[in-house]
């Protein structure tokens, strides 16, 4: 059996935002920017799209900007904002411990230009505090960025309550929403949100498409100088298929999105429970508040480069947070921030659901999971070690 | 990153692994917080290396550098043993990912280590410079 696991690093692209897509990539190539007919087509095609994605975010239509992706959107959003601040002397970003890598990379190049970064912990169940964002906004503070929902553990974050704090000290919120678009409801005006990130290819979009909305109002420096696409913000003739089938995608996951997220949780809690039986394992990330997919489990004993790729050979795609699949040394910093001991971290393994998994793959999952961990502890010194000093040896 | 088919083929179905109760040598590098532990088991008869076996924890290319190291040094002696070198190791398995060196460099001192503890336990002398004193000063940062 094949079951794809790994929604949370992509997804596959649905059918509707393909059949959106495929004029686009065909018979409607002009260019957006130009005035006769094929080219009005593709103009029409954009402005469709960004007023659909406006419309699922709760946003006016010139406040949605496409970009790239969600690596983009963050990094502009982040380095706009500081650089229209410096001007200020607005040098202060709060953001927290867990964010996704486009996050945390970005503050730390903002440090080295003078910048100062306050990391909030995450607490053990990966979860921001909303008074810790309120006792850290300073004088200074120029932009408070927490992500929606985390990418690793699935935990989603009081962006409301965070948002409403950041508003009455009068400081902007800006929140990367890649995991969270399409998968819970977002009102940026309800949530208070003044600059969110997405991501399409996480919501069966195609690849290489994002969005940045931008509440109206912030003059947040232009990312690309050029022609006029983005409202002159971002340069560069439109990538017109990307747009619509980002829309297409982002719209379909909007419409179905509670009987989506009902049968994702469902089978996400079969796969917990199943998971959880095995023994010296835990649940990363609180159980309550996390997103309908999303299943972060540690073994101890066990490392999780090994497991996921003892999965791949039984046919399940699943990914780790194990330093071997990081690249470095460290395992994943999301884990580590939520307090695990860096080797309870390398045994972690996270298995990101979509609304066509179905329960039978769940239940060959949870077959195909404790017979791995058998082997791998079988022949793990750790796991001889960890069973002799609770005297099981 | 990419393995190649002779890594994953060693990951698969490793060779030696286990342990010996009655091992003349036991050698165990690495630690749990970087992710990697081996545990070398050698039994030797007229300084040949007649059975060797190893526990590992870690990734795949620990396992698979594990499995490849256990079976090059199997029915040798101990002092060609001394000097299978990672490289060859790496070698043996058509190459290991930049980031994954550090495993083969694991595998070679877990020998090293369980033919020390042959010789201390059984009073054979040796150079102390063939060993090092501790086996996790290899450079991690092979990622640049």
């Amino acid at each position: 059996m094949q079951v794809y696991a790994d929604n949370a690093a992509t997804t596959k692209l649905s059918k509707t935002a393909l059949d959106a897509m495929m004029p686009y990539l065909t018979d409607i190539y002009g260019n957006a920017s130009s005035l006769y007919n094929i080219g009005q087509e593709a103009h029409h095609g954009v402005q469709h799209a960004r007023e659909t994605v406006a419309k699922v975010l709760n946003a006016d239509p010139s406040e949605v900007y496409f970009t790239s992706g969600g690596s983009e959107a963050d990094n502009w959003a982040i380095k706009g904002v500081a650089e229209l601040m410096a001007k200020k002397g607005k040098k202060h970003i709060i953001t927290s411990a867990f964010e996704h890598h486009a996050v945390l990379h970005t503050v730390q190049k903002l440090e080295k230009y003078g910048f100062e970064v306050t990391y909030l912990p995450v607490y053990e169940n990966g979860i921001v505090h909303v008074e810790d964002v309120k006792n850290a906004i300073r004088e200074d503070t120029a932009l408070v960025t927490i992500m929606y929902a985390n990418n690793e553990i699935g935990t989603i974050q009081p962006i409301a309550e965070i948002g409403a704090v950041c508003h009455e000290k009068g400081v902007l919120f800006h929140t990367d929403a890649v995991q969270a678009a399409g998968h819970v409801p977002i009102d940026v005006r309800a949530q208070n949100i003044d600059m969110l990130s997405m991501s399409a290819h996480k919501f069966h979009g195609p690849k290489g498409i994002g969005a940045l909305y931008c509440r109206k109002g912030i003059r947040l420096p232009n990312l690309i100088e050029g022609g006029a696409q983005e409202s002159g913000r971002r340069a560069g003739t439109e990538s017109v298929y990307a747009m619509v089938g980002m829309a297409a995608a982002l719209k379909e996951a909007s419409d179905h999105m509670a009987e989506n997220a009902a049968h994702m949780s469902k089978l996400r809690d079969r796969l917990i429970d199943g998971l959880l039986k095995i023994e010296s394992s835990r649940l990363n990330g609180d159980r309550e508040n996390r997103l309908p997919g999303n299943v972060n489990i540690s073994f101890e004993g066990v490392e999780g480069e090994s497991l996921l790729l003892y999965l791949d050979m039984k046919g399940v795609s699943a990914s780790s947070g194990s330093a071997c699949t990081s690249g470095s040394l460290d395992p994943s910093h999301v884990l580590l921030a939520i307090g695990l001991p860096h080797e309870v971290a390398h045994g972690s393994l996270r298995l990101s659901l979509c609304e066509s998994n179905t329960e039978e793959e769940i239940d060959y999952i949870i077959s195909c999971v404790p017979e791995i961990i058998e082997r791998l502890r079988s022949m793990s010194p750790l796991w001889e070690r960890i069973q002799k000093e609770r005297g099981n040896a | 990153m990419e393995y190649s088919e002779k890594v994953m083929e060693h990951f698969a179905h490793p060779h030696n692994v286990g342990k010996i109760e009655d091992a003349d040598g036991i050698g165990e590098v690495g630690n749990a917080k970087c992710g990697d532990i081996m545990k070398m088991y050698i039994k030797v008869n007229a300084g040949i290396i007649t059975d060797v076996k190893f526990n590992t924890y870690g990734c795949a290319s620990a396992i698979a550098t594990s499995s490849m190291a256990t079976d090059m040094i199997k029915g040798k002696p101990i002092t060609e043993a001394l000097r299978l070198t990672n490289q060859a190791v790496v070698e043996a398995l058509d190459g290991l990912p930049a980031v994954k060196i550090h495993c083969s460099v694991l595998a070679e001192e877990a020998i090293k280590a369980a033919v020390k503890d042959y010789y201390d336990k059984n009073g054979i002398a040796y150079d102390p410079a063939l060993f090092k004193e501790d086996c996790c000063h290899y450079d991690h940062h092979h990622a640049e």
